[in-house]
């Protein structure tokens, strides 16, 4: 699909769906709609039952993570047309103690999508049906895939062959977690320009193969 | 007393109440770890609640923590049967981000090598399903047959599963000698010999069909509503297969058909999953035929290493081999949600950068994780038995889905 008739589709969505969509975003592509927290089961209903967007398909439900955003979480619903042939990803912004309807009332697939979400972010669904963790340990504590959550967690478990069952413990590393971070002045780096280090212009990615330099010198 | 008094006398006392059966972890009809709780009234299943997680080993955590380079083996990890259609979709998301095309022979091997996981993974699906409702010889001839597909694997790359031969940017070496000219005969002489014993073995088989035949059925809306992606909703009757309908590298130029399903049930998954078999074999025959002569790699230092012997002269090269397998490569700031069709279905990778050399968040869309939620409504009302039947039709691994 062109990005032309990607436009045209995300007009007529926002034209519908006034106070629920807020903006949307051609990326790489593939068009991204905002929408409002409340609203996301309106939101999706009408992509779903709307006869240009026939979205019949919730492809994924997942969150991205930004600890330094005051509204922290982002609930990515990436949806499918298989009338229509297109893909439509639709995104919600949520602070940590809000809640998020949930849409299994209208994708009978949201129901473990959004148990995932709950298990990994911490994100509650309003009116799941079975908000249960779903991948983590019977018990755990925390939720792994938030950016604070570290990357050894807390506990680990053994068997312990005197008590005869598994034992939790806290984690014991025998050398502190090392994080090897390469990051230099190399000219692989593309958002950063530092001083001394202007050897021309920064081509959009990466940088220019250093044989068509010479070739150019 | 009457035979009808003693009848009802029996009746009541042997009323049994619901009950519930733990099924797994520890189960071979589980398919690895499936702990299932179901709820019966007497044989039938009433309720069946899958307990997922025991194969949970954190890979969506543990990519944020690694160079793309790095994060690449773990997608041979997930679903350990089909490992390169799974590095083929994480490699195409960082493709898609970094803006660059893959050399048309890197194409042809991907395509080629994606067909023939596809064949192996189908023919481990459709054997271990025979071999949970009883049939135990079509596994002992299709995994003689899987085992050459693995030498193809083991030659091109040097392991028979975790490949990690796909990299960002093409393929990491070229078909050495010899191998195309093997996998042609393979293609021509081997493999369809023994799908067609498979096919005598069971598709006429009383015992399978009676065993597949209108068990857990979906229709096309129910498997759509549910999320069913590959051989799962073909079998519903809906003729979606992303090779075809949204091409990636050079399946638009390949001539093959996508066998849709009638009947939704596990006999018409089964019979899906074998016609794909015979549909690759004639993709991998053209891909050996037309792949062209070239580069495997794209010619770009920045992101692909350079070969070891300009390594061996140019200062420029060493330095390029050195930040690249130290810092890795930067891929500049964006997101991108890019699917390939694996053999399970959808396998999708929603790729997040902020324009560092590792992966700010890497979803990962896994197929089975979705199939594996209707397997209540699919063994509803069925008898224990037909739970199996079910499992194996879904074709579920467990690193795929606890991921």
């Amino acid at each position: 699909m062109s990005d032309e008739a990607f436009i045209d589709l995300a007009e007529h969505i926002t034209e519908s769906l006034k106070g629920s969509v807020s903006k949307y975003e051609m990326i790489r592509g593939a068009l991204v709609v905002y929408a409002e927290r409340e609203k996301v089961a309106r939101v999706l209903q009408f992509l779903r039952d709307d006869r240009e967007c026939a979205c019949k398909q919730l492809i994924d439900i997942t969150a991205v993570d930004y600890p330094e955003r005051e509204e922290r979480f982002d609930v990515v619903y990436q949806l499918l047309s298989v009338a229509q042939n297109h893909r439509i990803r639709v995104k919600i912004q949520v602070a940590e103690e809000e809640q998020v309807p949930s849409v299994t009332d209208v994708f009978s697939a949201a129901g473990w999508l959004e148990r995932e979400v709950w298990d990994m972010y911490g994100l509650y669904f309003s009116n799941h049906p079975d908000l249960r963790r779903i991948l983590t340990d019977y018990g755990f504590q925390g939720h792994p895939l938030r950016k604070d959550f570290p990357l050894t967690g807390y506990v680990e478990v053994r068997y312990d062959d005197e008590l005869k069952r598994v034992v939790y413990e806290p984690v014991k590393l025998t050398q502190d977690f090392r994080r090897f971070d390469f990051l230099s002045p190399w000219d692989g780096m593309t958002d950063v320009q530092l001083p001394g280090d202007e050897k021309g212009a920064k081509p959009e990615f990466g940088c220019a193969d250093y044989r068509d330099r010479k070739k150019a010198s | 007393m009457s035979k009808v008094g003693r009848k009802i006398e029996i009746a009541e006392e042997t009323h049994i109440r619901p009950y519930t059966l733990n099924f797994g972890p520890q189960h071979p009809a589980a398919h690895g770890v499936l702990r299932l709780v179901l709820e019966m009234d007497g044989e039938i299943v009433e309720r069946a609640d899958p307990h997922i997680g025991l194969l949970h080993r954190g890979t969506e955590k543990l990519i944020e923590y690694k160079t793309y380079t790095q994060a690449l083996p773990y997608f041979d990890r997930l679903d350990y049967v089909s490992p390169m259609n799974q590095e083929h979709a994480f490699a195409m998301a960082t493709e898609n981000l970094l803006g660059i095309t893959v050399p048309d022979r890197a194409q042809y091997i991907r395509v080629l090598f994606s067909e023939l996981t596809r064949i192996l993974n189908h023919i481990l699906g459709i054997t271990t399903g025979a071999l949970d409702v009883g049939a135990v010889t079509p596994a002992l001839w299709g995994f003689e047959e899987r085992e050459k597909g693995m030498e193809f694997y083991d030659r091109v790359c040097g392991a028979r599963l975790h490949a990690n031969y796909f990299r960002p940017g093409g393929v990491r070496y070229d078909m050495p000698d010899g191998l195309a000219e093997d996998m042609y005969d393979w293609c021509e002489n081997s493999i369809l010999k023994v799908l067609d014993d498979m096919e005598t073995l069971l598709t006429e088989n009383r015992i399978f069909k009676q065993r597949t035949v209108d068990i857990g059925v979906a229709s096309a809306e129910e498997a759509l509503d549910w999320g069913f992606t590959g051989p799962m909703l073909r079998g519903s009757g809906v003729a979606w297969d992303l090779r075809k309908v949204q091409p990636y590298e050079v399946y638009d130029k390949m001539d093959f058909d996508i066998p849709v399903g009638k009947t939704g049930d596990c006999y018409a998954r089964y019979l899906v999953r074998m016609e794909e078999m015979r549909q690759s074999v004639r993709i991998m025959k053209q891909c050996l035929d037309e792949m062209p002569k070239g580069a495997v790699m794209i010619d770009d230092y920045k992101i692909a290493p350079p070969p070891r012997g300009e390594m061996k002269g140019s200062m420029e090269a060493l330095i390029h081999h050195f930040k690249l397998y130290t810092e890795g490569f930067h891929v500049p700031a964006g997101e991108t949600y890019t699917a390939v069709e694996a053999p399970k279905g959808e396998f999708g990778v929603f790729l997040i950068s902020d324009g560092s050399n590792k992966p700010y968040r890497c979803r990962i869309r896994a197929p089975g994780f979705c199939h594996l939620q209707a397997m209540d409504f699919l063994s509803k009302g069925h008898m224990l038995a037909d739970a199996v039947s079910v499992i194996g039709s879904m074709d579920i691994v467990f690193g795929e889905i606890d991921r």
